[in-house]
C-alpha cells in the first residue's frame, strides 16, 4: 500500500472517531467536549484536504473553522453557564426514528456510491493552491458576482447579530 | 485497491449520517448546531473529492463560497440561541415548544 494511501485510512478514522465523539460521548455530556472533539475532526479533515491537493482549502478550513468558529462557539457556551446535562429519560421513539432514519440514508448512499461506476481521471494532477483559486476565482469572470454577493451577505450577517444581541428584544 | 473518489465519498456518506444522528438525538441546542456543523463539513469533503478525481476547481470554489457563508450562519445561529436563552433561561429543545399547538 502506497503511503498517501496509509495516510487516507489514518486520516478517515480519525475523522470519524471524533465525529462519532462529538455526537455522542459516553464519558461526558458537557458542551464544551463536544465543541473540542468538533475542533479535533476539523483539524482531521483538513489533512483529508491536503492529501486531495486543496492546500488552500486546507488552511482556510483550520483558520475559519478551528480558529474563529470554534472560538465563537465555545464563547457562547461560556456565556451561556450551562449546567452538566442531566439525565432525562431516553427517548425511545426518537431513537428508533433517528436509527431508522440514519441507517435508511446511509444504505442509500452506499449503494450510490458503489454501485454504478463513478467517471473518474485515473490520474489527477489538478492543484488546488492559492495561485489556482485565484486565477479560477478573479480572471475567469465566473465568480465575481457570487463573490460580491457574499461579501454584502457577510455584512448583511452583522448587521443582524448585532441587532439580535442587543439587550432589549422589541 | 487504490483509494479513489469512492473511498472519500463513503467517508463524507458516513460522516453526514454522523450529523443527522446528532440533529435527531441530542436535545441540546448548541450540540445539535455542532452536529449541523458535521454534516456541511461533509458535503464540503464530498465536493473536494469530485473536484480533485475530475480535474477541475469549480468544486473547491463552491467549497469556498460554503465556508464563507457557515461563517455567516454560525453567527447568526449563535445570536439567535443567546436571544433564545435569555428569554427562557434554557438550551434544551424540549423546553422550546412555544410553537407546539
Amino acid at each position: 500500500m502506497a503511503f498517501p494511501d496509509i495516510l487516507f485510512y489514518l486520516f478517515a478514522f480519525l475523522t470519524l472517531l471524533f465525529g462519532a465523539l462529538v455526537v455522542a460521548n459516553p464519558f461526558s455530556r458537557n458542551p464544551v467536549t463536544s465543541a473540542m472533539f468538533l475542533v479535533l475532526t476539523i483539524c482531521a479533515m483538513a489533512g483529508l484536504f491536503v492529501l486531495l491537493n486543496a492546500f488552500f482549502l486546507a488552511a482556510v478550513q483550520i483558520l475559519v473553522y478551528a480558529g474563529a468558529v470554534m472560538v465563537l462557539f465555545l464563547f457562547v457556551i461560556m456565556l451561556l453557564d450551562l449546567k452538566e446535562e442531566q439525565r432525562r429519560k431516553i427517548n425511545l421513539f426518537g431513537i428508533v426514528t433517528g436509527m431508522g432514519s440514519v441507517l435508511g440514508l446511509g444504505f442509500l448512499l452506499m449503494r450510490t456510491i458503489w454501485g454504478g461506476d463513478l467517471e473518474q481521471a485515473a490520474n489527477p494532477s489538478v492543484i488546488g493552491d492559492t495561485k489556482a483559486l485565484g486565477l479560477e476565482l478573479f480572471t475567469k469572470g465566473q465568480f465575481l458576482l457570487p463573490f460580491e454577493i457574499v461579501s454584502v451577505l457577510l455584512l448583511v450577517a452583522m448587521v443582524g447579530v448585532i441587532l439580535l444581541s442587543k439587550k432589549e428584544l422589541k | 485497491m487504490n483509494v479513489g473518489l469512492e473511498h472519500y465519498l463513503t467517508v463524507s456518506a458516513m460522516l453526514f449520517c454522523l450529523g443527522l444522528l446528532g440533529v435527531i438525538l441530542r436535545r441540546n441546542v448548541l450540540v445539535i448546531y455542532m452536529s449541523l456543523e458535521l454534516m456541511l463539513n461533509a458535503a464540503n469533503l464530498a465536493l473536494v473529492a469530485f473536484s480533485r478525481f475530475n480535474e477541475n476547481l469549480t468544486g473547491q470554489m463552491m467549497v469556498f463560497f460554503i465556508i464563507t457563508v457557515a461563517a455567516a450562519e454560525v453567527a447568526v445561529g449563535l445570536a439567535l440561541i443567546v436571544a433564545l436563552y435569555r428569554k427562557r433561561q434554557s438550551a434544551h429543545v424540549e423546553d422550546l415548544t412555544s410553537l407546539k399547538l
